[in-house]
């Protein structure tokens, strides 16, 4: 593999030889794989167990989705340019790559804003009146998945600023690395999400 | 502080036989062309697992065919754009016992409320 880039980790002498921070972010990982995987075994346990509309074939419209799909991914690569930049030393690029990021982030979260709305006004409720195991299952999961981008959007612009009054030390890539990995994180479990709700289709219940 | 670099450079050299010396080793990451390459592949597999949700295939080989390419392209990002593959093999025990342990916890509710039930 000739065209790589080396970065090291900051000098930190721990009892495990590893940086706990990075340690300690892939152990938190690790936790809320357990978080989605009840989330979305949930949903799966309770899919086509709605007695009431509206049902799944009559909400989703894949192709939106589809695009959403698209910008999360693109964030993904977007985030390991930044990393690159940093571990080039070029902070300048690595702050656009870090903006472009949020912006892709800002655009997937609008867009299932957009999505909950319009489900909500077609009847897709999480409670109440009205409201039925489809939208409860189906909002509590892809809205815990919104919030965990919200905060990745807060990371990234936090990361934007912090780097861009110098407060972030020497060795900007560790930082960029670690919220890289929590942005990859709500990818990977996206992908899952977009598969298992979205693509998987359920069958249409009789009368339907 | 050099002297310090130089500490890393040489265990960087030396490869990580030393575990307290694995984390601090240097790493290589791919380069930029290696993650757009990545990226690219990712995209296309998005394209081809939509394309099989309006295939009307039989329910059984649709499914299967989705949840290996979201299997693939869950494993990309994983190695690739989080390291895994180029890291210390203990973030990775890490990741995969709580990644084994959703799946676990998915196949045994399942089976316990949907096949038993």
């Amino acid at each position: 593999m000739a065209d790589t880039t080396t970065h090291a980790a900051p000098a930190e002498h721990t009892s495990t030889g590893l940086p706990s921070t990075k340690l300690a972010m892939w152990i938190f990982l690790a936790s809320e794989c357990l978080l989605f995987g009840a989330l979305i075994t949930t949903y799966v346990l309770y899919r086509g167990s709605s007695t009431t509309p509206p049902y799944q074939h009559e909400v989703f419209d894949i192709a939106y989705t589809s695009v959403s799909s698209f910008v999360l991914l693109a964030s993904s690569l977007t985030m390991v340019l930044s990393l690159v930049a940093a571990e080039k030393r070029d902070f300048a690029r690595m702050r656009l790559w870090l903006v472009a990021t949020a912006l892709l982030g800002m655009t997937f979260v609008g867009g299932q804003v957009y999505e909950f709305t319009s489900f909500y006004h077609e009847g897709l409720k999480i409670g109440g009146p009205g409201s039925n195991l489809f939208g409860t299952t189906f909002y509590t999961l892809t809205g815990f998945h919104g919030v965990h981008v919200t905060v990745g959007i807060l990371m990234l612009l936090s990361l934007v600023g912090m780097s861009w009054a110098g407060r972030l030390p020497d060795d900007q890539a560790f930082p960029v690395e670690m919220v890289g990995l929590y942005w990859h994180f709500v990818d990977i479990v996206w992908i899952v999400i977009f598969t298992v709700v979205y693509l998987i289709p359920q069958p249409k219940p009789p009368g339907t | 502080m050099q002297e310090l670099d130089r500490f890393h450079e040489e265990a960087g050299a030396r490869g990580v036989a030393d575990p307290r010396e694995a984390g601090h080793a240097r790493h290589t990451h791919p380069s930029a062309k290696e993650y757009v390459r990545i990226g690219m592949i990712l995209v296309v597999l998005t394209g081809i697992e939509v394309w099989i949700s309006y295939s009307g295939l039989p329910h059984g080989l649709m499914i299967t065919l989705l949840f290996f390419f979201a299997f693939v392209k869950f494993a990309l990002v994983v190695l690739w754009f989080m390291h895994l593959r180029f890291d210390d093999a203990r973030y990775s025990r890490f990741f995969i016992m709580g990644f084994a342990g959703a799946c676990i916890l998915f196949l045994v509710v399942l089976l316990l409320f949907k096949a038993f039930a």
